[in-house]
């Protein structure tokens, strides 16, 4: 493994936590929300002042990163308050309940997107926090996303919702104040679209590329051949623990091929978070990967 | 319990629901080879933007947005095919279909509003897939049409989807921006209606004289879109049709899976089965205990690699318990028998013969060793 590409695990935290503002980013499944708690997690026990924002569906991280504050942003309700504060004070609760504002979301594609960035980028300047971390948005949101303000700059001439897409911009396009961290896990397709996403966004986004953060990664580094290895008289389950090996074996030299190959198609830096046991993320598997990420 | 047997057996339509990330794509394509295998002529559709189901299918250049033939060595009963969804592509055939003329179809696709509502409006790609399917069905070409929906924030968005344009013209901002008259609906110009104008001072009065050119032209169209989500309604609720709920075997997708299929229950569909995907498997019927004991006397031996298979054996045993564990309250909610458990391969699933390793336990004659 080349040096320079996967980090040392003293400059991983300082490399992912650079910023002001740090958006994770990913496929569904590869653990985006464990990444965002392990770099809150990380970042605070650093003694640094740390939010967590999630956006829209289920709250999943309060119970993660226990201490740590979390805001939940919705774009419905942002969207309604970005009303209210510009103009609109009384007729926003109409707008909202007659529809107007499902119309006005569908005019300017968007804004939705562009209210949910402009909260953020009120809480990063509020100075109240040293480092916001985002739980990005899911699927293939994260382009439409971070593309939300350039795209309603060209739609609208003036007023208010040209002015947040300029500041919005001006912080997504700032690499002292955001970046964003893209996740994957060490198999074939979630590195397919992580490679498809790094490319998309170098070419449609001008924002600041954190080192990649792989998730999942399987230690093991020594299960031995089983072919190798004598075991003596034992009959009992030895079919089961040579089976066993060969299947991890397997997988490990599969996962190997995936990061070599992330490695050969991504010009970013990699940071591997170590597979728990288990089949649920608690606090204490997010505590146990930050001690890792920092010492 | 013979796997998806049953549930595939004659449906006309399958439709594979899951939260993004669970396998959906992979096990809508272990169905359509396995179908294909059977004899039955089958397409499947998916809406993953990612080359995810091309690849697994070995179809270098990609998939289009009308049905290919996938070549099948060994299979001469039956035909696979394959397409993604081009939303947009879609909309503007459903607006063709449903126009008086050309004239009112181009008004409408040339649009800045339409098009919006084509690439961005939440709720359009379940819409679009919901008249893939309605379309696919009633091709002659096909008597199995397998469904790999998008993956939603809000699962249930595609059962809901048909009604998504009839409910959008619902709004009383339409209405806001129409005015019967004796032939038809006339459009109020923005500068009456002073919330018009007000919106208008927030996102740029080009964009709301597009939405009211929109409306405008769609008048008279709506009719025609309501009476087809209602055909649609009618096939997701039709016997020939079968839910699949798919999950993986972790704490949060299990939550929303049970979630799912409580939210699908609850529009009166019925889930056909639940399929796990990427269960570790067990290694025998010992339990870790066993495995770390045995790990513990090799140590004490000084035999440091016949510890480290016996440790391997434990760690494996673990997660497997650890997933089972989490698998619980899909189990108790769906039914034991309901579920159909895939085991995670050593090897990553990205062709064909991987796939069909899937289809032998997603489809077991005889019940595979979990």
């Amino acid at each position: 493994m080349p040096p320079e590409i996967l980090l040392s695990n003293v400059t991983a935290l300082t490399e992912l936590t650079a910023t002001s503002l740090v958006i994770v980013a990913g496929k569904g499944g590869v653990g985006k929300t464990t990444v965002t708690a392990v770099l809150a997690r990380a970042a605070a026990d650093a003694g640094r002042r740390v939010l967590v924002v999630e956006l829209d569906g289920k709250p999943t991280l309060d119970g993660l990163v226990p201490d740590v504050e979390v805001r939940h942003l919705s774009a419905p309700d942002l969207l309604e308050e970005y009303l209210f504060e510009h103009g609109f004070r009384r007729i926003a609760k109409r707008l909202v309940s007659t529809g107007v504002i499902d119309v006005i979301g569908t005019a300017a594609p968007g804004i939705d997107d562009l209210v949910v960035l402009g909260k953020i980028k009120q809480l990063e300047r509020s100075g109240e926090w040293d480092l916001v971390v985002v739980d990005g948005p899911a699927a293939g949101h994260a382009i439409t996303f971070l593309t939300a303000a350039p795209g309603l700059l060209d739609a609208a001439r003036g007023g208010p919702v040209r002015e947040q897409a300029t500041a919005v911009q001006e912080m997504l396009s700032d690499p002292n104040r955001c970046q964003v961290v893209l996740v994957t896990l060490p198999e074939t397709t979630p590195v397919n679209e992580l490679i498809e996403t790094s490319y998309a966004i170098e070419e449609r986004v001008g924002v600041r590329l954190a080192p990649i953060v792989v998730n999942q990664v399987d230690p093991a580094t020594d299960v031995p051949d089983p072919s190798d290895v004598s075991f003596g008289r034992a009959r009992a389950q030895v079919d089961d623990a040579i089976a066993a090996a060969e299947f991890r074996r397997e997988r490990i030299a599969d996962q190997q091929a995936e990061l070599d190959r992330l490695v050969d198609a991504v010009p970013l830096r990699q940071v591997r978070l170590t597979a728990r046991p288990t089949a649920s993320i608690d606090a204490g598997d997010v505590a146990a990967l930050a001690a890792g990420l920092s010492t | 319990m013979s796997g998806l047997d049953g549930v595939v057996g004659d449906a006309r339509v399958v439709v594979c629901c899951g939260s993004g990330g669970v396998g959906k794509t992979t096990t809508a394509a272990v169905i359509g080879i396995e179908a294909a295998r059977r004899g039955r002529n089958v397409v499947v559709v998916t809406i993953d933007p990612a080359r995810r189901l091309a690849d697994a299918l070995g179809l270098p250049d990609g998939l289009a947005g009308a049905p290919q033939r996938v070549p099948l060595a060994g299979i001469e009963a039956g035909e696979l095919w394959a397409m993604m969804l081009d939303t947009p592509a879609m909309f503007e055939r459903v607006v063709r279909a449903n126009a008086t003329d050309t004239e009112q179809a181009d008004r409408i696709v040339d649009n800045r509003f339409y098009q919006n509502i084509a690439e961005a409006l939440s709720g359009t790609q379940e819409y679009m897939a919901s008249e893939a399917l309605h379309e696919l069905h009633a091709d002659e070409r096909f008597d199995l049409v397998v469904v790999d929906t998008p993956p939603s924030r809000n699962a249930l968005d595609f059962l809901e989807a048909p009604g998504v344009l009839a409910r959008f013209l619902d709004h009383k901002a339409f209405r806001l921006m129409m005015v019967p008259t004796r032939t038809g609906f006339r459009v109020l110009s923005v500068a009456t209606q002073p919330i018009l104008r007000a919106i208008g001072r927030i996102v740029g009065s080009d964009v709301l004289t597009d939405a009211v050119a929109f409306f405008q032209a769609f008048a008279g169209m709506d009719v025609g879109f309501r009476e087809r989500a209602e055909e649609v309604t009618a096939l997701l609720h039709d016997d020939g049709t079968k839910f699949l709920l798919v999950s993986s075997p972790q704490r949060d997708t299990v939550t929303e899976a049970a979630w799912f299929a409580d939210q699908i229950a609850e529009q009166g569909f019925t889930v056909a089965a639940t399929v796990v995907n990427r269960l570790h498997p067990r290694f025998g019927d010992g339990s870790v205990a066993d495995a770390s004991r045995r790990a513990d006397t090799a140590r004490d031996r000084g035999e440091r690699e016949l510890a480290a298979l016996w440790d391997n054996l434990a760690d494996l045993r673990t997660v497997a318990q650890a997933e089972r564990r989490e698998l619980q309250p899909l189990v108790e909610r769906v039914g034991a028998e309901a579920i159909v458990e895939v085991p995670l391969l050593p090897s990553d699933v990205h062709d064909v013969a991987a796939l069909t390793v899937l289809g032998e336990h997603l489809f077991a004659v005889d019940d595979p060793a979990p």
